[in-house]
């Protein structure tokens, strides 16, 4: 993967690349494109990150840009708070999303309202990346899928991508962003691959979701990991049913106006994520929809997603409890 | 007005001003309130001025400082404006945050005022992003965590000083021993004899000064951002001071007597440093008489303006949340809009 010294590349020109790959491009281009910007976490410099996200970046922008922390998260996050309060831009690594009740205090009441507290005179430019979802046998302290409370909690930006490209372009547009922004990386797709775009000014707009598969039977909006799997059913189905498939790509801002033209396209929706069911993503995704699509609806809303209960360790259990294309299939048997 | 030197007869009227000032407007604050004007909650430092202004005189003009729940002190001491900061206690559109924080959280991040803070304990670890951005971008810029010492017992402040050690990053730790966390005393909450022992964990610098005394503040403070801007890394302080009022306005401080609150004021901040001034030449009683009277008169001033001051239109509820970057999605993206709206 070359991109630092590549010499600007047309915005058609894409390369092939793992998600993990694809996150690193786009730290790599915000960090030669603005000195303010610092990557800050738990073994991201020599160690390159647990999951190797970072990996070699230290070398090539030290140990003041590629910053270890001590096992500290309500200290960093809170140091990156004030940082982003006084001119810098941090990108946080939070090792995995279940580790974000640590600091929570330093972002709810610190980081997502810090501009709305102070009369909109504060610019609040923090990024903090972490890893979602089961499927490794991690069991429940390292396996979940929170991304609803924080797109629940006004004042912080929420996106989850779904395909390696999103990856990219989400997380540069979450650099560049002068609000707080959330990007949840589901961990089972660090070795995904895809074609990415090699222009280093390649961003997704914040709020946006994207028709990946056109169809016209049934909507699936999806995120994360069951993107590429309802990508696959699509093919799988093709002839017997014409899948719509939908990258949400933002929790929130919510893409409303996509889902609802698709909806009244297909007239039935499939909405898959992986995180509790209740009150979720699930039901605000649903809750939209039946707001503003309510008569092209043919079916009921279907929910694809965990149940309540937290992801256990042994594989038999894990399975049982992990959404997968399975469910969706089932779930668009049910409809359609 | 942030930086004076203290050692110069100029610097010791301006300490003086300051202290009278923090005085004088939290007197009012607290009969404000009391007489029904002032929504929420008002914690005041009335018994704490030198701690905030000692601290503050020893700072430069780019320095940041993060505050408490008990703030109105340190914006004085920072150099904020007594009309803005009062419209801010009424919760009026020309208030320091147009009127969404109050109280509890007026920030002036352009005078480097972080903001006040609701959470005990919440600011030192933005006191170390701010020094982090000091060292980032090779600032010699220093960043002062004011807190209580109930903040002591929080986690957080030990994560950002620990921070702070092991990254040579120009902070100041000062913790503000008013001797209670919230209705708690002191030797109920901590098993130290002194909170700046805290700073041995750390291998930093850590002593104990009298807060009742502007000028032993400023020439700790003024060490302690020597050794930051030398890059020797941040220093922890404890100044020992008393709190007046109780911990809110209307809190019926079952903790205490009367007598021991009379015992510190025996000592009290403002007389004693109003004493020395005399006793040295520095300052004539009637000199004082009028810098007195002139800063009651700002005061009045100030409350009278903030009460006839226009509240905030209620749209403006739904500003400030993001800034523009974000593209409006739907109707639920009115929240985000920071052009003042004209179609809600």
């Amino acid at each position: 993967m070359s991109t630092e010294s590549a010499p600007s590349s047309g915005p058609s020109q894409t390369e092939e690349m793992t998600v993990r790959e694809a996150i690193r491009l786009a730290m790599r281009e915000e960090l030669d494109r603005d000195d303010d910007v610092f990557v800050i976490g738990e073994d991201v410099g020599e160690f390159g990150g647990v999951f190797e996200v970072t990996s070699g970046l230290v070398d090539e922008y030290g140990e003041d840009r590629i910053r270890d922390t001590p096992i500290s998260e309500a200290g960093f996050m809170g140091a990156a708070v004030g940082a982003a309060a006084t001119g810098t831009r941090p990108v946080v690594e939070i090792m995995f999303a279940d580790f974000l009740g640590v600091c929570s205090e330093q972002i709810i009441n610190q980081m997502a309202k810090n501009r709305y507290m102070f009369g909109g005179k504060t610019e609040m430019p923090v990024t903090v990346r972490t890893t979602e979802g089961g499927g490794m046998g991690a069991a429940s302290q390292h396996s979940g899928t929170l991304h609803t409370w924080f797109a629940h909690f006004p004042g912080i930006i929420a996106v989850a991508p779904g395909t390696p490209r999103a990856a990219k372009g989400l997380l540069k547009s979450a650099i560049r962003s002068d609000d707080p922004v959330f990007v949840f990386e589901n961990k089972a797709m660090y070795e995904q691959t895809g074609e990415v775009p090699l222009d280093e000014d390649y961003t997704i707009p914040l709020g946006t979701a994207k028709v990946e598969r056109e169809g016209d039977d049934v909507t699936v909006v999806a995120t994360q990991r069951l993107v590429g799997e309802s990508l696959d059913l699509a093919d799988e189905l093709a002839g017997e049913t014409s899948v719509e498939v939908i990258d949400l790509r933002s929790l929130y801002p919510l893409d409303t106006d996509t889902l609802v033209e698709s909806v009244n396209k297909t007239g039935r929706l499939v909405i898959a994520d992986e995180s509790p069911l209740s009150y979720g993503t699930h039901a605000e995704v649903a809750t939209r929809v039946m707001e503003n699509a309510f008569f092209s609806l043919d079916a009921p809303i279907q929910r694809v997603g965990v149940a309540d209960v937290h992801i256990p360790f042994s594989p038999a259990l894990e399975e049982e409890v992990l959404p997968d294309a399975d469910d969706v299939k089932a779930a668009i048997d049910r409809i359609v | 007005m942030v930086a004076i030197n203290i050692e110069t007869e100029d610097g010791q009227k301006e300490a003086l001003r300051r202290m009278l000032t923090i005085r004088a407007f939290d007197t009012k604050a607290g009969e404000l309130f009391g007489d029904g004007e002032l929504p929420g909650f008002v914690h005041l430092y009335i018994g704490e001025e030198a701690v905030g202004v000692g601290a503050c005189a020893a700072l430069e003009e780019d320095d940041y400082i993060t505050s408490t729940h008990r703030g109105h002190g340190h914006c004085i001491a920072k150099g904020l404006d007594l009309e803005r900061m009062m419209a801010e206690l009424y919760g009026k559109a020309n208030g320091y945050c147009n009127g969404k924080g109050g109280s509890m959280h007026i920030a002036d991040v352009d005078a480097g005022m972080l903001g006040a803070n609701g959470i005990v304990g919440a600011g030192p670890p933005l006191a170390t992003g701010a020094a982090l951005t000091s060292q980032v971008k090779g600032e010699d810029t220093v960043a002062l965590a004011f807190f209580g010492d109930g903040a002591v017992a929080q986690g957080q402040i030990h994560e950002a000083i620990n921070l702070a050690a092991t990254w040579n990053l120009p902070a100041v730790f000062l913790v503000e021993n008013n001797q209670f966390g919230e209705g708690t005393p002191v030797e109920k909450q901590h098993n130290l004899q002194n909170l700046s022992e805290t700073a041995e964990a750390y291998n930093i610098p850590g002593f104990t000064v009298d807060g009742m005394d502007v000028t032993a503040v400023f020439e700790a403070v003024k060490e302690a951002r020597k050794r930051a801007v030398d890059r020797e890394g941040p220093t922890f302080i404890e100044a020992d001071t008393y709190r007046y009022r109780g911990h809110f306005e209307g809190d019926q401080q079952p903790y205490r007597t009367d007598e021991d609150i009379d015992l510190w004021k025996e000592n009290d901040a403002i007389e004693s440093f109003k004493e020395r001034l005399i006793d040295a030449g520095t300052i004539t009683e009637s000199e004082f008489e009028e810098m007195e009277a002139d800063i009651s008169a700002q005061v009045e001033e100030a409350a009278k303006n903030a009460k006839e001051a226009d509240y905030p239109d209620p749209n403006e509820a739904y500003d400030d949340m993001f800034n523009a970057t974000v593209p409006e999605i739907d109707g639920f993206a009115q929240q985000m809009r920071t052009d003042g709206g004209e179609d809600r």
